[in-house]
């Protein structure tokens, strides 16, 4: 069993549930008084604002903001008390988008997507599009959650999803402090249900990738470093093999903001993303190759900015209206938590990008 | 000015140094980043050998930096202990070791 290690933002009635109060934080203080460059201006310098959509290549889809999990540092916010899932119609709409995307890969994410009572009709019917890539974002503890979970692993294999899952470390302490009392050990369990059948496994076709996020205000390090070290201590320990590690950023939004604050981390932290930009990580940001689909239909430059309520600046800002080449030609949103995508080696939901 | 020696923020400020000796600081700054360089040491190693001299040389700057370099290097707080120990031997057994030359000087003077 795993143990909550917190409540979401909206359940506390916490004013950092506002996104604009969100967005005002990161306006103001130390980028209002010109202490900290904006990220406007910083990537203005090398001719890059407005930021521009390159050719679209990742449909990124939020099936809902449930989760079995209260992460401490979830940027979605999600919890067992978010009510926002996806609707059947919603799907419906998506998979119209979906057969006739140019996008090479979809990328299911939450919430725990797997908690949407339509989820697995989805994955059936959107496999069928043949899309590339079929990415699920799974957080492992949900298949060990309730016996209606168990056959995920194969539900998974017979879909050929590409599974990417969150682990923060490759030690129980350093896990159950972000994602709460006993995650580890499910986690650990689950990786070891989707190796038995293949996933994850040297020369498989059946892909199962680990996200690794900083369990405090602190950048991750090298991506390939971190990868080798989990490799070795998930093999020694636990007998579990994975194929790529994807080392995110925490980016200063939702409750890695609210903890920031809390802990009197903010401004440092900030300092520490300024410091690190890396001008070679602008031109290959997620946002200039994603979409990101809410669980309400609406689209947005990326799943930060879904979470600030940032929508897309086009005509088109509604799964129902979608038109590929008119959204291609927009202005991508940005703001100060863009600081999180270009710091050392560039950070996206697929890991290093410079 | 600050009434404290040491201000945290001041670590922000470290490659400001080369503003007044551009040749010399940027000496510094780029044998420092060769130094912490993959090379016969892991750069994991050698992050947990700076946190155990910064220790030893009771520089707080440097303890802020290599506590959160290791944190960033996925280096686990009992590894981050141990190596405070291993400088924290070194220096008890630098000054212990000195209990020889004393035991030599009474030996000699009342033996």
């Amino acid at each position: 069993m795993t143990k909550l290690k917190t409540q979401s933002l909206h359940k506390r009635e916490s004013e950092l549930a506002n996104s604009n109060r969100q967005l005002e934080i990161l306006s103001n203080g130390i980028f209002k008084t010109g202490e900290l460059p904006k990220f406007k201006d910083k990537i203005a310098e090398i001719g890059h604002f407005p930021l521009r959509p390159k050719k679209l290549e990742i449909l990124q889809i939020n099936v809902g903001y449930m989760c079995n999990q209260v992460c401490e540092h979830c940027h979605v916010d999600a919890g067992p008390d978010r009510k926002e899932i996806m609707t059947k119609d919603t799907m419906k709409q998506c998979l119209e988008v979906i057969k006739n995307t140019g996008a090479h890969t979809l990328d299911l994410t939450g919430g725990a997507p797997e908690m949407n009572p339509n989820f697995r009709w989805f994955v059936e019917e959107a496999s069928k599009a043949g899309i590339k890539d079929f990415i699920v974002r799974s957080n492992l503890t949900i298949i060990r959650a309730n016996k209606k979970y168990y056959d995920l692993p194969e539900f998974f294999k017979k879909h050929n999803v590409h599974v990417i899952s969150s682990m923060p470390h490759w030690t129980r302490g350093k896990t159950d402090k972000q994602r709460g009392e006993g995650v580890f050990d499910q986690s650990i369990k689950a990786l070891q249900d989707l190796n038995a059948i293949g996933y994850g496994m040297p020369n498989s076709d059946l892909k199962l990738d680990l996200v690794y996020n900083p369990s405090g205000a602190f950048l991750p390090s090298d991506q390939a470093s971190m990868e080798k070290d989990f490799k070795k201590a998930l093999l020694e320990d636990f007998n579990i093999q994975f194929h790529n590690l994807f080392a995110i950023t925490n980016l200063p939004i939702s409750r890695f903001l609210d903890y920031l604050i809390a802990s009197e981390n903010y401004e440092d932290y900030m300092y520490a993303l300024v410091e690190a930009y890396n001008p070679a990580a602008v031109a290959n940001v997620m946002c200039t190759n994603t979409i990101s689909v809410s669980w309400d239909g609406w689209l947005y430059d990326c799943d930060f900015n879904q979470m600030l309520d940032l929508k897309v600046a086009s005509k088109v800002k509604h799964i129902s209206d979608y038109n590929e080449n008119l959204l291609n030609d927009r202005d991508i949103v940005i703001s100060q938590h863009c600081y999180g995508c270009t710091a050392g080696a560039g950070s996206s939901c697929q890991g290093s990008v410079a | 000015m600050s009434k404290t020696y040491y201000d945290p923020a001041d670590l922000r400020k470290f490659g400001n140094i080369t503003e007044w000796s551009e040749e010399l600081g940027t000496k510094f700054f780029d044998y420092y980043n060769s130094v912490f360089q993959e090379g016969a040491l892991t750069a994991r190693e050698k992050s947990l050998i700076a946190l155990a001299v910064s220790h030893t040389e009771k520089c707080p700057y440097c303890i802020d930096a290599y506590s959160k370099d290791g944190l960033q290097r996925g280096i686990t707080k009992e590894e981050m202990m141990e190596a405070v120990h291993v400088g924290a031997a070194i220096k008890s057994g630098a000054a212990l070791v000195h209990g020889v030359q004393m035991m030599n000087k009474v030996n000699k003077l009342d033996g």
